[in-house]
């Protein structure tokens, strides 16, 4: 371990600059990353599927996905990776950054766009730039499906109302023939434009080591 | 105004000598003293209300001033009129009737009222201000105060260092009285209200502990006290806000428990959240815990599981029966704040130590604040912005509750006691009247950022859960144990565990908040839907994007489920239709609306009525019920959001009908059915049917046609319907207007309106008017059959072909 210590150290230096993190927020991350991995260099959609504590999240394949979409890694790019690097696992992981007293408006305002990026592109499927009825509905459905005996009935209705929602705010004066194909980025921005992110939408990247808190998880 | 209470005291002086001098057997006996205190109590209660009501009529005002203040400027006024008539103060706020009386629901109301998930998460930073924030306060304006005192700077008092510590101790609570009132008025942001509002109402355990720890010092003696008495002070303190909070939680599953099973006695169901929150206080008061904390936490437990345990009314009932109860003890709480201070005994005047107080716990208020946002900014995930802090040190406003503890004050033991009385009242006065007259210009001059006054939307709903089962997954993925993990385990236990006990197994699978929020999203689309129909006189609507949008939903999923339903109720109606048509006063009440009538209207306006006798009938035939203590309503089963459908699958059939007489679909109804009268005109005036004709044949074969045509109607947007679905609620008022309509509208005058419509008459005046000879004469047997076969024509064609109906959204 001791000559590559100060490699990695070189590798997490470039990582602050670019996520955000602090050395000890990636070192922690690593040491998870790691952990989930089984200590390979990359990790795979089975990998995250075994989190047992994800086992009860309705969009926890949504989420999963989220982290191979190559749209979330701050570059241009479009599709999906089968497996992902530490690198890629940090950038997903830095759009949950919290802001810091010293963060600008501006700064703010970005921060908040790129966190509906991210969310957009959960729901955004298949990449086109929209999201469709079906696209909407199948998000809701999977949301709802935990809670209780609603039926996916319900859910689709809850759906198409939303998606009405959205339409009827976005394009208030709609022709009886017009088809409202699916919410675009701005739309998506226009109707959140009410929802408090400043304070939401953030993780609490603890600086020191959690994994001995984890004393059934870190033995492996 | 202020003569009611002129006569009140002294009718309470003058009438004592009069009730025993009456001789013989009295016909009228006035006996005052018989009612004399719930009489006095009731007048007090009403010259409160009518003070509110002379304060809240000018708003110009009451934006400047808050309520608040002008109460006790208002008690101000009261007082010296009862000084002047009594020349003593008769009237007081005495801590008894404070505590027992009219603090519980203010607070109960508060706890009931509390966005949960909100206190919640900023309860580390609530419990910082209340814990610490108070006993920094206590402390200080009690060592400060004490330091002056030995300097010199208030002359010769009677006041120890216990003393000073005591009044410091019942002086440092944040008032919640006074914060709701005050911040209620200035909308700031939810996280800075939450803050000042949470602290406040929880410090009141520190309060009490310091009150009573101190008073115990003070009467124990400053050489008695040791390093034990100490810690006992500070366990005790544990003992009555965790006592106090499991009071409360305890009741508060009580409660939630008691109205899970009141099924039967809706009508008292909501007496019991307030029997039980008020046994909560009292009991939490007996065991010398902290009451306030024990009826907070009460209202906070239970106001989830009663809200949907409860049937509607009985929620709404609670609600507004809970800010009645709130706001009517807050306007007396400050009215007799001001009463209070009119009174001779009490005004010790001693500049220095007022002073100086006001001075101190300003300045301390500040110097806590900044301290310990400094410390909690450190731990934030969103840090306190420097403005908030500056918001919440100057609402640290004082109130009736160390009023309250001030007159609790044994004068035994402190001898200045009437000082520090009239010091607080003048604390009170200063920081609610001064402070909360400026907070509103403070408020706006700092560009404090307010809360979004935003509709609630389903997407944003929709995106909040996505966002919560987001954040605690990235936790899970990244190993790491927060809030958002915390309160998903928390969340599960409640679902899996609290609500199967404590909630009805009928109401569990609607209690999904998304689902809540549609379900009312809905009921309001209905009611507009509703109260726009009315103001136009019908249900004839213009365009509304927004009904749309809810109504769309649920004829995706349940459109093949109405159809035969709709059938049904024709069939049903063909035996009931003729007897109707012969009933001329449909008609006369649907002319009084000025509606034009056709054939396809005729139609409708049976099945509306089938419907409606289903629906709305039912509802208004039971009001008459309304004498009967126990049954209030029996008609529960229908769901508006259910109505709403079925009207709106009504005017569906009828916009399709529309456009098979080739009448484009943005065309409002009015223009539909002129266009198809003269269609008729052209038919060789054949508009008329005559009462021999009113078997209603051919207009159910109309309906039949229409509605199985109607089944293969898909490519038909949703939005015009809604304005096809004219009249609707017509006939629902027709039942009661029977008598009366069928006199008041004479049938010439409903022809009279027709003509100059420029129609023919439609068969529904002439269906009044079979003996009138014109009519007869245009009988047309000819227009008839055509017509007959036309429909039947576009029956069978339908029925032919019925194309599974497909969802609109697709």
């Amino acid at each position: 371990m001791g000559a590559s210590q100060t490699r990695s150290v070189h590798k997490y230096q470039d990582l602050v600059d670019r996520t955000g993190f602090s050395l000890e927020q990636i070192k922690n991350l690593h040491k998870r990353f790691q952990h989930l991995s089984g200590n390979e260099e990359t990790i795979s959609k089975e990998n995250l599927d075994r989190i047992p504590a994800l086992a009860n999240n309705p969009i926890k394949k949504q989420i999963v996905y989220a982290f191979f979409d190559k749209r979330n890694q701050h570059q241009d790019e479009v599709g999906s990776f089968e497996e992902i690097g530490f690198e890629q696992f940090l950038m997903v992981m830095s759009h949950f950054r919290p802001p810091t007293l010293k963060t600008t408006e501006e700064e703010k305002e970005a921060l908040r766009k790129e966190k509906l990026r991210f969310l957009f592109n959960m729901h955004d499927t298949d990449n086109d730039g929209t999201i469709t009825l079906e696209e909407y509905r199948k998000v809701v459905e999977e949301l709802l499906s935990k809670s209780g005996a609603m039926g996916l009935e319900a859910a689709k209705a809850i759906a198409d109302a939303a998606m009405l929602e959205v339409a009827s705010t976005n394009v208030p004066h709609m022709a009886p023939d017009d088809f409202y194909e699916g919410i675009t980025f701005e739309h998506f921005e226009q109707i959140l434009k009410g929802l408090e992110m400043e304070s939401r939408m953030h993780i609490r990247f603890l600086d020191v080591d959690t994994t001995t808190m984890r004393c059934g998880k870190s033995t492996s | 105004l202020f003569l009611i209470c002129r006569p009140i005291s002294n009718l309470n002086k003058t009438e004592h000598g009069h009730g025993s001098s009456v001789t013989g057997i009295p016909i009228v006996k006035f006996k005052w003293l018989h009612v004399e205190s719930p009489y006095i109590i009731a007048l007090w209660i009403l010259v409160a209300g009518l003070g509110k009501l002379v304060i809240e009529s000018n708003h110009h005002v009451t934006s400047v001033i808050p309520e608040s203040a002008l109460l006790i400027c208002f008690g101000f006024i009261l007082g010296g009129i009862i000084w002047g008539a009594d020349k003593v103060q008769t009237f007081t706020l005495t801590p008894v009737v404070f505590f027992f009386y009219l603090l519980p629901q203010v607070i109960l109301d508060a706890g009931y009222s509390m966005p949960n998930k909100l206190f919640f998460s900023n309860m580390g930073a609530i419990l910082v201000y209340a814990v610490i924030g108070t006993c920094w306060n206590a402390a200080s304006l009690g060592l400060s105060l004490w330091g002056c005192h030995m300097g010199g700077a208030m002359g010769d008092l009677d006041i120890g260092l216990l003393q000073y510590l005591l009044f410091g101790s019942l002086i440092a609570a944040v008032d919640p009285v006074a914060v709701i009132a005050v911040f209620e008025q200035v909308h700031v942001n939810e996280v800075l209200f939450i803050l000042v509002f949470g602290e406040s109402l929880l410090n009141d355990g520190v309060t009490v502990v310091l009150f009573n720890v101190f008073e115990a010092f003070v009467s124990l003696g400053g050489s008695q006290i040791d390093a034990v008495e100490i810690i006992k002070g500070i366990i005790s303190f544990f003992v009555v806000a965790f006592g106090g909070s499991l009071v409360g939680f305890v009741f508060g599953l009580l409660i939630s428990l008691v109205t899970r099973c009141t099924k039967n006695i809706q009508i008292i169901e909501a007496g019991f959240v307030f029997v039980l929150g008020y046994l909560s206080y009292l009991t939490a008061e007996m065991l010398s815990l902290s009451a306030i904390l024990a009826i907070v936490f009460c209202g906070m437990c239970c106001q989830k599981y009663i809200n949907a345990n409860m049937d509607e009314r009985s929620v709404t009932t609670v609600r507004f029966v809970m800010k009645l109860l709130a706001n009517g003890s807050e306007t007396i709480i400050f009215v007799f704040l001001g009463i209070s201070a009119i009174d001779k005994g009490i005004w010790v005047w001693n500049t220095g130590f007022i002073l100086l107080t006001l001075f101190f716990i300003f300045v301390y208020r500040f110097i806590g604040v900044f301290f310990l946002t400094w410390i909690l900014n450190k731990f934030r995930l969103v840090p306190i912005e420097f403005i908030d802090q500056v918001i919440m040190g100057y609402g640290g406003l004082r109130g009736a509750v160390a009023y309250g503890l001030a007159t609790l004050l044994d004068e035994e033991k402190i001898k200045e006691k009437n000082l520090m009385v009239c010091t607080t009242l003048i604390v009170v006065y200063f920081t609610v009247i001064i402070q909360g007259i400026t907070m509103k210009p403070l408020v706006n001059w700092l560009k404090v950022k307010k809360a979004a006054v935003a509709e609630v939307s389903l997407v944003e709903k929709v995106q909040d859960k996505v966002f919560d089962h987001l954040l605690v997954a990235i936790e899970d993925i990244s190993g790491q144990i927060g809030h958002n993990y915390m309160r998903d385990k928390w969340n599960n236990f409640e679902k899996n565990w609290m609500s199967r006990i404590l909630m009805k197994p009928s109401v569990r699978k609607n209690r999904d908040y998304v689902f809540k929020v549609f379900h009312q999203l809905n009921l309001k689309d209905a009611m507009s839907y509703v109260a726009e129909g009315e103001r136009r006189g019908s249900l004839e609507f213009i365009r509304n994007e927004t009904a749309l949008v809810n109504f769309k939903k649920k004829f995706d999923d349940e459109y093949s489920e109405i159809m035969p339903d709709i059938t049904a109720d024709m069939s049903d109606d063909q035996g009931g239709m003729s007897s109707m048509r012969r009933d001329p006063v449909p008609c006369v009440s649907l002319e009084m609306h000025k509606q034009t009538m056709n054939g396809v209207r005729e139609t409708e306006d049976i099945n509306s009525h089938h419907l409606l006798q289903q629906h709305l009938y039912k509802g208004r035939k039971q009001h008459r019920h309304r004498y009967s203590r126990t049954h209030f309503d029996v008609n529960k089963d229908e769901s508006e959001v259910q109505e709403i459908f079925q009207r709106t699958m009504r005017s569906r059939l009828e916009s399709f009908k529309s456009t098979k007489m080739g009448v484009a679909p943005p065309k409002t109804i009015s223009k539909h059915t002129k266009k198809d009268q003269q269609q008729k005109m052209s038919n060789g005036k054949s508009t008329d049917k005559s009462k021999s004709y009113y078997s209603g044949d051919e207009d159910f074969e109309f309906s039949e046609a229409s509605e199985s045509a109607s089944g293969c109607d898909t490519s038909f947007p949703m939005r015009v319907t809604y304005r096809a679905g004219a009249g609707i609620e017509n006939p629902a008022f027709m039942p009661d207007l029977d008598p009366m309509s069928a006199v008041q509208i004479p049938p010439w005058l409903a022809e009279a309106e027709l003509d100059s419509d420029m129609v023919a008459p439609s068969e529904r005046a002439q269906g009044r008017l079979p003996w009138t000879p014109s009519n007869l004469r245009r009988l047309a047997p000819l227009r008839l059959s055509t017509h007959s076969t036309d429909s039947f024509v576009i029956a069978d064609t339908s029925a032919i072909h019925p194309p599974p109906p497909k969802p609109p959204g697709d």
